[in-house]
């Protein structure tokens, strides 16, 4: 049998490895960015001592990221940022320090990935990047300060799952519910060693920020990577935010790929994820009327400045329900500045909202907004196991920022398209 | 390799395999290892003997990408995971630490049953029940990796990656 074309992970694998690489190949690839956070920095930087690592392979292409608990609540926590400081200045990397912002939203907004990258993080989600085209894939500490010294890192070339999605989603629905609904369909470990390729009208007509929230959650269907083909908005969106050339990549027509589906979302209805698990998911009617005690807008998933716009648009002039506690953490710092520029945050603020430094506190439950016993929380967050937010004796509603907008004024889980 | 078969199920999470409550404590994976598996079977630590194998379902380590869950199972003296099926992550992170994992069908293989698992040539022989089962074999790069006792092991006697 002839080679057929390639999917996006085999080109993108291929291109780094100088090897003709298919599905299920093993190959070491050069990678072009390398990132850890500060829940798995310290051990990689462990590792790195170890490893006898004397120099890291490329200053300009790492950086390290202080978000999961930033500012530091506790003098152990403090003590782990300290010796990414450390790292950070003896090596001369780039360090996010508390403040800047959530590493998913840093890495593409200040530059370091661009179309056709391949891209390696020390944090499941760093699958979010996917939507520029790049292949962007988690891993454990051990893995990255490898590629920290070496500039590369073993593959294993992922088979593909197509989601092919039609038509235009319908007012008041957006990216978010079209993910969770995916991931409903395919459940937890749908896609377990694949790469995923979200594809169709549905999404070209999606702003570049409205897709980063879809290849977030490709993980949370088990996936190695969220990918999405380069279009003119990518382009655009890419030549604002980084001086490096775009390498864009696209998938081949006559790719093989381990399954291919097909989906019509013109009638999707917002959907909501019930506790504990992220494929548990409901259409919103299923839902609606439950009774919350908090709501957060923010994380990775859903902390972007369209994000903060949606939730000001339902919230602005009106205020949240006296028994719940609003929290919106924007993704970065830039966003925070812009959202101020905008009189967003105004309108959350005199809405009820309390708004926290740019980080994932609220979303892994290490400090702002850990919620008591037995209470519900509704959040534009990506995962909802139990504990994920600090207390295992709560309840955690995952939904977009328009649901928890328009949870947080009725006291409810409640239906966005009565707002927007 | 030969050893006893731990039987346990599908969707086995990290956090089974090490519970938050420990994993975030101590970075002492004797001590950690002693708590391995305790909310599936709180005698697993004392039960294992040397050598001997965890035998699972599908999606084995899903969850979080913390590499203390592959650790602390070497820690407790298990030879190497069997499964149908692991999640990436998981995956890898057992490799790099020198932790074999084999993947295979797991559904005749009963807790007890004595085993016998050759990597290389990717089969495991339940000597119990006189079967054989192949497994994927690990491809060499990972049998390099795992040879070496690990990423940095090889990382230390190489400098680099050298597969």
């Amino acid at each position: 049998m002839g080679k057929t074309g390639k999917t996006i992970a085999e080109k993108i694998l291929s291109s780094h490895s100088g090897q003709d690489a298919y599905a299920n190949d093993l190959v070491v690839a050069r990678v072009d960015f390398v990132m850890g956070q500060d829940g798995t920095s310290p051990l990689a930087i462990k590792a790195f001592n170890e490893m006898n690592g004397q120099r890291v392979f490329d200053d300009s292409k790492i950086a390290l990221v202080i978000d999961h608990s930033a500012p530091s609540p506790n003098e152990g926590v403090s003590n782990l940022h300290r010796m990414m400081r450390e790292f950070a200045s003896l090596h001369n990397v780039k360090l996010y320090d508390i403040g800047e912002g959530v590493c998913h939203q840093l890495m593409p907004e200040r530059g370091h990935v661009v179309p056709g990258d391949l891209v390696v993080g020390a944090d499941s989600h760093t699958c979010t990047y996917g939507a520029l085209g790049a292949f962007s894939t988690g891993v454990g500490s051990t893995d990255l300060a490898a590629a920290m010294i070496s500039g590369h890192l073993w593959f294993k070339v992922p088979e593909t799952i197509k989601f092919i999605c039609h038509g235009r989603l319908p007012k008041g629905v957006y990216s978010k519910d079209l993910i969770l609904y995916l991931i409903g369909q395919v459940t937890a470990d749908g896609a377990t060693y694949m790469a995923a390729e979200y594809t169709g009208e549905a999404i070209s007509e999606l702003s570049v920020e409205s897709r980063f929230t879809i290849s977030n959650m490709a993980i949370e269907m088990g996936a190695k990577a969220g990918l999405m083909n380069v279009d003119e908005k990518v382009i655009r969106w890419v030549r604002t935010h980084s001086n490096r050339e775009p390498k864009p990549v696209c998938a081949d027509e006559d790719a093989n790929y381990a399954r291919v589906l097909e989906y019509d979302v013109s009638d999707l209805l917002p959907q909501v994820s019930r506790p504990h698990s992220v494929d548990n998911v409901a259409p919103i009617t299923e839902v609606a009327g439950i009774k919350i005690d908090q709501a957060v807008i923010g994380t990775c998933t859903n902390g972007r400045l369209e994000d903060l716009r949606v939730a000001a648009g339902i919230l602005r002039g009106r205020k949240i329900h006296p028994r719940v506690r609003l929290i919106v953490a924007p993704a970065s710092k830039r966003v925070y500045l812009e959202a101020i520029r905008e009189g967003i945050l105004q309108d959350l603020i005199e809405a009820g909202a309390a708004v926290v430094t740019p980080g994932c506190g609220p979303c892994v439950g290490t400090h702002n907004g850990v919620p008591a016993d037995g209470e519900t929380v509704i959040s534009t967050a990506n995962r909802n196991f139990k504990g994920r937010m600090g207390n295992n004796k709560a309840q955690i509603y995952l939904a977009s920022p328009a649901t928890v907008a328009a949870s947080s004024l009725c006291g409810e889980i409640a239906d966005p398209r009565e707002f927007v | 390799m030969t050893g006893r078969a731990h039987r346990f199920g599908d969707n086995v999470n990290t956090d089974y395999i090490i519970s938050g409550k420990y994993k975030f404590k101590t970075l002492d994976m004797n001590e950690l290892a002693k708590h391995v598996m305790e909310d599936l079977d709180p005698e697993f630590y004392n039960k294992v003997r040397e050598g001997d194998f965890i035998v699972a379902g599908r999606n084995f380590g899903c969850g979080s990408s913390r590499e203390q869950a592959p650790l602390a199972i070497k820690h407790a003296r298990i030879g190497a995971v069997i499964a149908r099926s692991f999640a990436r992550i998981f995956y890898r992170n057992a490799i790099n630490k020198g932790l074999p994992v084999v993947e295979c069908d797991t559904s005749q293989i009963d807790d007890g049953d004595e085993l016998e698992v050759d990597l290389g040539r990717g089969v495991v022989r339940d000597l119990t029940k006189g079967i054989e089962i192949s497994a994927k074999p690990l491809p060499p790069v990972m049998l390099k990796i795992l040879s070496d006792g690990g990423l940095v092991e090889h990382f230390k006697k190489y400098g680099t990656f050298n597969l």
